[in-house]
């Protein structure tokens, strides 16, 4: 809103403000630098994972290597064909129809009309859209309009393939053609790199892998050393980054009673403490918890009062609402208008263990929340 | 599998300053080009009762307007021509060239999703929202000539030279194109002044007046607009207001090449930041 009066009051200033977005002066303190020093080779026919927890700088690399934005500095050398594939069905257009959107997408992604011509029948095959070909994008379901996405990616034929977590949409069933339809293509010789959260799509696809920590390549190795040792040092890795900060002093778990501690019983209340340098009067923390899986579990948000003389907040999560397993918490402070101007993923990690009445037999993934169901017998 | 002699070698690196268009790459994109001028077109008339005929009411009705308004009632001089035909002729060109401003301004903003999800030229979405236009242009000539005939008006010889009217007008709109489309990307004030800078722009071409009204000192500035040349040229042509308007042609040839040429080179400028800002 501040920026919107700004453009009747200084509309210098607001020039000023617009041409920064897209300028860097040198070595300025401020600039957050998302990936830096990144070295490595890919060779043909090689299937390479990138892995990384959020913010570690995935995306940033996927979008310099598709050359959606510029690197500030370094250099790519790519050899041969790339298609790359951040998202499924970019361009679609809800008044065409599926037969022209194939086309549209498919130009979009480098291919050409003939190339499509060749393939058209194979893509809607794949897609299970027969049908409705001839029919406008706009009546079919989000579904039907993935899966045809992602048809016309599976046909592209680059020498390079880049794929961010598209996968990720899509029922079961179409996922697990999704990921037969990869496996073909790293078969067939061709170069890839996969982004994803999913160790185990990682796993199976790729022969090598890297890790990316805030900006930089932690190893580079086969997938499965590269995997042990995410697995094994998300704790440490995490743990480093945070805290010291001019905005927080301290984060910590306790029980109730106030001794600290991470590890809680499935029917204990769970304490959460935080405490700031400095923080402005009404301002908002933003708290949000994911599981080990990397779903987010919940999101609350507080509203800070009067913090002249409280710098200290704390949190209770009641009890019996987690199932047994580790949770990450993500930290951000806003302003009273929702903009995020401090945020810290992975801050602090807790764990419920299983020793409750409900979970010491259970050794299958019970979900993310308890559900107390009342049963009947009718 | 391919050798790897025969791969193309693509260098991603910080490009700095002036850089001339890659025309071998947005050649290799014809396609989407094609794609992208077919979706404006189709998209533009999908479900409405009229369709194209929509192409032929808007030039229409203006032209009805301005007849009424400024031929009838405040009796603008014509230079001899019957005043429906005086402004329906410019409003061929000038429609396309109006209509292409406000499209191609915003091609980037529309498919800011497009520009940083794929990397494809980024040229070819102003390209694609002027050709688009051509179609409404077409329908437009067509209308025209059928005009003609009902006023049994004989285009003079000149009308060979109207290739060359037509690239002006291409050359123009398309330099004008590029510039606002890349502005808009980071300036979304492009938006809100394109409204009525493109009326006012019609009041400085001769669009609803012949330019012998305006002052004589004052032709020379006039007449760097390229769209005068253009349009006078097609009344010269078809309605024989005035001698073919070679002076004023040159003066556009000269000033839309430069638009065209600064046009090209300042979107590749700013064409590294669009993902970035869009």
């Amino acid at each position: 809103m501040g920026s919107i009066i700004r453009g009747f009051t200084s509309p210098l200033r607001n020039l000023r403000n617009i041409r920064n977005l897209a300028r860097l002066d040198g070595e300025d303190e401020n600039i957050f630098w998302a990936i830096r020093d990144i070295n490595f080779e890919v060779h043909q026919g090689e299937v390479l994972g990138i892995i990384g927890h959020n913010g570690a700088g995935k995306s940033t690399l996927l979008k310099i290597l598709s050359q959606i934005t510029e690197p500030s500095e370094g250099e790519v050398i790519i050899r041969g064909r790339v298609s790359s594939l951040l998202e499924v069905g970019t361009g679609f257009h809800p008044e065409l129809t599926g037969r022209e959107n194939v086309y549209m997408n498919g130009t979009i992604l480098g291919m050409t009309k003939k190339e499509i011509d060749q393939k058209f029948e194979e893509i809607v095959e794949f897609s299970g859209v027969q049908k409705h070909i001839d029919t406008p994008v706009k009546f079919y379901s989000s579904g039907m309009k993935v899966r045809l996405g992602f048809a016309v990616a599976a046909h592209l034929e680059p020498d390079i393939l880049i794929i961010d977590e598209v996968l990720a949409v899509g029922d079961a069933e179409f996922q697990k053609k999704c990921l037969g339809k990869m496996e073909d293509v790293a078969k067939q010789g061709r170069t890839v790199l996969f982004v994803s959260h999913n160790l185990n799509s990682v796993l199976n696809l790729c022969s090598r892998s890297i890790l990316l920590g805030k900006g930089v390549v932690l190893i580079d190795s086969d997938s499965k050393s590269v995997v042990d040792f995410y697995l094994k040092n998300k704790e440490t890795f995490k743990a480093n980054e945070a805290n010291v900060d001019d905005y927080l002093k301290s984060i910590y778990f306790s029980e109730i009673s106030g001794s600290p501690k991470t590890e809680f019983s499935f029917d204990e209340d769970i304490v959460l403490n935080i405490s700031f340098h400095n923080i402005e009067n009404r301002s908002k923390l933003g708290l949000a918890v994911f599981d080990d899986f990397e779903r987010k579990v919940f999101i609350d948000i507080f509203q800070v009062t009067s913090v002249r003389t409280k710098t200290a907040v704390k949190a209770l999560i009641p009890k019996s609402v987690l199932t047994p397993g580790k949770y990450n918490v993500t930290l951000s402070i806003m302003n009273p208008y929702d903009k995020v101007y401090w945020l810290k993923n992975d801050l602090v990690t807790f764990q419920i263990s299983k020793l409750s009445s409900k979970y010491e037999k259970i050794n299958y993934d019970c979900g993310v929340i308890n559900m107390n169901i009342k049963w009947e017998m009718l | 599998m391919q050798q790897q002699f025969q791969h193309q070698v693509t260098y991603i690196r910080k490009q700095e300053g002036w850089r001339a268009i890659n025309f071998r790459e947005l050649i290799r994109y014809k396609d989407l080009l094609i794609f992208l001028t077919i979706r404006g077109i189709k998209a533009k008339y999908a479900q409405s009762i009229l369709g194209v005929s929509w192409a032929v009411i808007q030039p229409l009705f203006s032209t009805l307007i301005f007849t009424v308004v400024f031929g009838r009632l405040a009796k603008i001089d014509s230079n001899g021509a019957p005043y429906f035909l005086f402004s329906f002729v410019a409003l061929v060109p000038w429609t396309f060239f109006a209509n292409t401003l406000t499209e191609s301004s915003n091609s980037l903003v529309a498919n800011a999703s497009m520009i940083s999800k794929v990397y494809f030229p980024r040229l070819v979405l102003p390209l694609s929202a002027v050709f688009s236009k051509g179609v409404d242009f077409l329908i437009g000539i067509l209308l025209l000539a059928v005009f003609l005939v009902v006023y049994r008006q004989v285009p003079s010889w000149e009308i060979v030279l109207i290739p060359w009217l037509v690239l002006v007008l291409l050359m123009t709109s398309l330099g004008i194109g590029m510039i606002l489309s890349a502005m808009a990307v980071q300036y979304r004030d492009v938006k809100h002044a394109m409204t009525f800078a493109v009326q006012l722009l019609m009041y400085v071409a001769p669009v609803v007046y012949p330019t012998t009204n305006v002052p004589e000192k004052w032709v020379l500035l006039y007449s760097l607009n390229p769209m005068v040349g253009v349009i006078e040229g097609f009344r010269a042509i078809f309605i024989h207001t005035i001698d073919f308007p070679y002076t004023w042609l040159i003066q556009g040839t000269v000033v839309s090449v430069i638009l065209l040429v600064f046009g090209l080179f300042y979107f590749k400028k700013m064409e590294r930041v669009f993902a970035d800002v869009a």
